[in-house]
């Protein structure tokens, strides 16, 4: 299209033949920017996609200027990194900006991911887009976690020391895979050079690797929409969707207000208060590591607090409660669901080993399964989900009300595992948990009950 | 070689036999290829291992033990962990049957030590009345105080049979390093792998007996 407005430039018109011979530059970018067709009805949760390419975009590049002074030393490190903060020009900037940064990357993907479950983007035929999108969450996490130990603090030393133990419970290959992991026999100056070779080449390469296969899932079966609607089912005698705009400039605008929005907030942060109150850069982590004095209470960053949540409330009365749930949830297989004798028998099956394994295992090793559980269940959300209708605004009561069971039980978790454990906080994470896991065992239940209100055939748009 | 007069028409024109025959070499071709692929990953792992100087560092370490008196412990260091040798005497020994009421893991089942040591005294038959456990409390990692005497103790109470305190969250062990009921620590402390040589102990080293 952009080609087509420069007919009467012959020149720029000549070196781009020139070049659309040998690169296919403008069949790219009318695919996918000037021709590429969304919903008109977009609205503010739809900044955050473009919002987690920029966040992924400047933590590369404040991380290739940290690379520049930072020191991967046990010995260096931790001096290394107050070096930058006071001595290198402008070099606390760019530190603030990557710290505050990793926080800001987890709140616009938290986000994302959020308006995804709300308008049902994973639903088909997005399943692929949203798989990728759990992919690159995972590493995401592994990156944040790799990078969180670079400082060499305390808490980052006793963080990866309590997140690398998990892997101990594994049954007869758990030590010597930690050992592996470690390249040492406690956490040293081996870890911490692997943990940088990881952090600042192998996740960045996966990482924008996976954003690219989730774009390209996404081109090819078109973005999803407030209203959970097919564009294409109205076109024009051009077979252009009736609802739908060009990316570009159309969303390209619109994602700049978004960008001018955030960048507000997050600059705000990164300049008025970049630790966010020991959240964002935790107060233990201002002193080296110190391998003979843990920190008195080790607490990940906020945006693992719901899963270390989950790993921590796994005591035995928990298991004994999702035993008891296990067993219901087979009881109404057998008596209400319209499901074949097989299914039921087989979903039987899976209860009892799932029964006698929480009878027999040890407490430790459920945590670290179901902790891992509660990043899986993101992955089979697009198959729990079987209402007729994709978008909130009109599904069933009863999702809206697990929905946000689920929120509560989902931020209740993230908040007490910023916390010391008490009974009483340990009892609510655990009540936390169970709610986390019904939502999505129940999902394929409470998605296919309740009235849900009548599609709309168009967008729901009014033009202002 | 009648296979040469199909091979130039096309594909298609492949006899079954052929067609098998390119089958298996594209096989053998892929399984081959897949082999060294697997073969050349080896020193890439293998390279993350520890290192020569890691393992240096992690040796096992020896200790003289003839010297150690009743009632006397000492910390040899192990790996960057303080490890506890006890000398028990009659009375501790004793101390140790008279608590296991209190006890959240008096048998050892979740706890980690070497078969050797899943007993009640959590040592090695061969010399029970000495104790060898990482000084290490297994909720957060902290060293635990010892507590050596029998009798009245702030910390461990009453009737203390002796024990181990850990002052960063209040986990109480007994004097086997097992923990007690209703403290934040749920398992006892750890028991590395060691074996004697004479009256040499080596730690970290058993030549992986299991008796």
């Amino acid at each position: 299209m952009a080609i087509h407005r420069h007919d009467n430039h012959k020149s720029a018109n000549a070196v781009m033949e020139w070049v659309d011979k040998r690169f296919p530059a403008t069949k790219v970018w009318n695919e996918h920017l000037a021709e590429y067709m969304a919903a008109k009805n977009f609205n503010f949760w739809y900044f955050f996609g473009s919002l987690a390419i920029l966040m992924l975009v400047l933590q590369l590049a404040t991380g290739i200027f940290l690379t520049m002074h930072y020191k991967p030393d046990a010995q260096l490190a931790f001096a290394s990194v107050e070096y930058i903060m006071r001595d290198v020009p402008f070099g606390w900037l760019v530190r603030y900006l990557h710290a505050t940064g990793a926080s800001m990357f987890f709140v616009v993907v938290y986000l994302h991911m959020f308006r995804g479950v709300i308008y049902g983007s994973h639903r088909e035929p997005r399943e692929l887009v949203w798989l990728i999108g759990c992919v690159i969450f995972v590493a995401l996490m592994a990156e944040a976690f790799m990078g969180y130990l670079l400082p060499w603090g305390n808490m980052s030393y006793w963080g990866a020391q309590v997140i690398l133990s998990l892997f101990d419970v594994i049954p007869y290959v758990g030590p010597a895979l930690t050992e592996w992991i470690r390249g040492d026999f406690v956490i040293s100056d081996a870890t911490l050079n692997r943990f940088f070779a990881f952090h600042v080449i192998l996740l960045p390469l996966i990482l924008v690797a996976l954003v690219f296969l989730h774009l390209v899932a996404l081109h090819q079966v078109g973005s999803n929409n407030p209203d959970g609607i097919d564009i294409y089912d109205h076109v024009d005698e051009d077979g252009k969707p009736l609802d739908g705009i060009a990316f570009f400039p159309y969303m390209v605008i619109k994602d700049l207000i978004g960008v001018a929005g955030f960048l507000i907030i997050y600059l705000g942060i990164v300049f008025f208060w970049p630790d966010g109150g020991g959240v964002l850069l935790e107060k233990d982590n201002f002193a080296p590591a110190n391998p003979l004095q843990t920190p008195p209470d080790i607490v990940p960053l906020w945006y693992f607090t719901p899963f270390y949540s989950i790993l921590r409330a796994s005591t035995t009365s928990l298991l004994f409660a999702l035993e008891i749930i296990t067993g219901l949830i087979v009881l109404w297989l057998w008596i209400r669901a319209k499901v074949s004798i097989k299914v039921k028998i087989g979903f039987t099956l899976l209860a009892i080993g799932v029964f006698f394994g929480l009878q027999f295992g040890s407490g430790k090793a459920w945590g670290v399964i179901l902790m891992a559980a509660a990043i899986v269940c993101f992955f089979l959300l697009p198959w729990l989900d079987r209402s007729p209708v994709y978008s909130i605004r009109y599904r069933s009561l009863p999702f809206k009300i697990a929905l946000v069971l689920f929120l509560v039980a989902f931020v209740t978790l993230g908040y007490l595992g910023m916390n010391a454990p008490t009974p009483g906080k340990t009892l609510l994470a655990q009540i936390c948990t169970v709610v986390y896991f019904a939502f999505f065992a129940l999902m394929p239940w409470f998605t296919s009950i309740g009235k849900t209100k009548p599609e709309p055939s168009r967008v729901v748009y009014e033009a202002h | 070689m009648a296979d040469n007069n199909v091979s130039d028409v096309n594909a298609d024109g492949m006899s079954v036999e052929d067609r098998k025959r390119r089958r298996f070499l594209t096989g053998m071709t892929a399984g081959f290829g897949a082999i060294g692929a697997g073969v050349a990953v080896v020193p890439f792992v293998m390279s993350m291992a520890p290192s020569e100087r890691a393992k240096n560092a992690g040796a096992p370490v020896q200790f003289d033990f003839s010297k150690l008196q009743e009632g006397q412990m000492v910390k040899v260091e192990w790996r960057g962990k303080p490890v506890v040798l006890l000398q028990r005497t009659s009375e501790m020994m004793d101390g140790l049957e008279q608590i296991e009421g209190n006890l959240a893991d008096a048998a050892s089942e979740s706890s980690s030590q070497p078969v050797y040591a899943q007993n009640n005294k959590r040592s090695d038959p061969a010399r029970p009345e000495l104790l060898v456990m990482e000084g290490v409390c297994t909720h957060l990692g902290c060293s635990p105080v010892e507590k050596l005497a029998i009798g009245p103790d702030p910390q461990m109470g009453d009737d203390s049979q002796g024990g181990f305190f850990c002052p960063c969250h209040g986990s109480k062990f007994d004097l086997a390093g097992r923990v007690y009921k209703d403290v934040p620590a749920t398992t006892n402390m750890s028991v590395p792998p060691y074996r004697f040589d004479g009256s040499v102990i080596h730690i970290g080293d058993d030549e992986g007996r299991i008796t």
